[in-house]
């Protein structure tokens, strides 16, 4: 795999999973009975650690599944099913038009700002950088990826790192401490 | 056109995510498209950080990983804020649904009169 030529398969990949992707998470806005709407989440979280893959981010595409479809969903569903007595489907506020109309408004300025209003070109690894400097590139993205990562999270970011750890932490306390039977 | 379809796929899901935000009643259903924005600024940082390289590009490159993976770095913080966030808003939920029998975050409204 290189840098800047993408093969049909890769292609195909991108345009199954983002189709499945986008269809599910209208599916989780759309869909009237909440439990279903979080099945529908998992498509989602599965289609996006697929295109992590296809980024060439496979500690990424990991991570995605072990925290978001394998504890995340399943505290969401657990939470569906503990508060499923009262049978309120998952309705909507008043004012969901103009929300909607928001919402794709945004989604047209995105796409104008992206492809119309920013000159991609000056910025792409595969023009800026020259052969050499692509080879060690492919290194990083393809083969060894994750050495590299713990290296940063190591040194330019470890302050982040740990005020990220104490900040889980203080969540997991925060939330048995909500949660507890007094 | 590889770099763009990422990030408007990106802008997508944010989009998908900002609407259900905004318009679902039930807590949990704010909380799952809350989920479905985290991912799609996740895609966007990661496909930036495939695509794209940073203004200061040092000679040496022998520090490639200083500016070729801070996407990957930064979506690891995202997902991990994201994980700490769903718990914590889960608890609250399940604290509210214990003592008022709802989920809707209409009916919290103390702190508004």
């Amino acid at each position: 795999m290189t840098l800047t030529t993408e093969p049909f398969a890769i292609e195909l990949a991108f345009w199954i999973l983002s189709v499945c992707t986008v269809i599910s998470a209208i599916a989780v806005v759309q869909i009237q009975d909440l439990f279903r709407s979080a099945l529908f989440l998992i498509v989602t979280l599965l289609g996006v650690a697929g295109l992590f893959i296809l980024l060439g981010a496979e500690f990424l595409a990991g991570v995605q599944l072990m925290v978001y479809v394998g504890a995340i969903s399943v505290l969401i569903i657990f939470a569906i099913l503990m508060t499923r007595d009262l049978e309120e489907g998952n309705p909507s506020h008043s004012f969901r038009v103009p929300v909607a109309i928001v919402a794709i408004i945004f989604i047209l300025f995105a796409y104008y700002v992206i492809t119309q209003d920013t000159d991609w070109n000056g910025r792409l690894i595969s023009e800026n950088l020259d052969a050499e400097q692509q080879k060690v590139a492919a290194t990083v993205f393809f083969k060894e990826s994750i050495p590299y990562l713990a290296k940063m999270l190591l040194t330019d970011f470890v302050l982040a790192f740990e005020m990220v750890s104490v900040l889980l932490l203080a969540a997991a306390l925060g939330a048995l401490a909500l949660v507890r039977d007094r | 056109m590889t770099l763009e379809r990422f990030l408007i796929l990106g802008a997508i899901l944010f989009g998908i995510g900002l609407y259900g935000v905004l318009s679902k009643k039930h807590a949990i259903a704010v909380l799952m498209s809350l989920e479905i924005m985290f991912n799609g600024v996740n895609v966007t940082a990661v496909a930036l950080s495939r695509y794209t390289v940073p203004y200061t590009v040092p000679d040496t490159f022998v520090d490639a990983s200083r500016f070729l993976l801070t996407g990957h770095v930064f979506t690891v913080f995202i997902i991990t804020v994201a994980a700490a966030e769903v718990a914590l808003g889960l608890a609250i939920i399940i604290a509210i649904y214990r003592t008022r029998q709802s989920v809707l975050i209409t009916d919290a409204k103390e702190l508004s009169r």
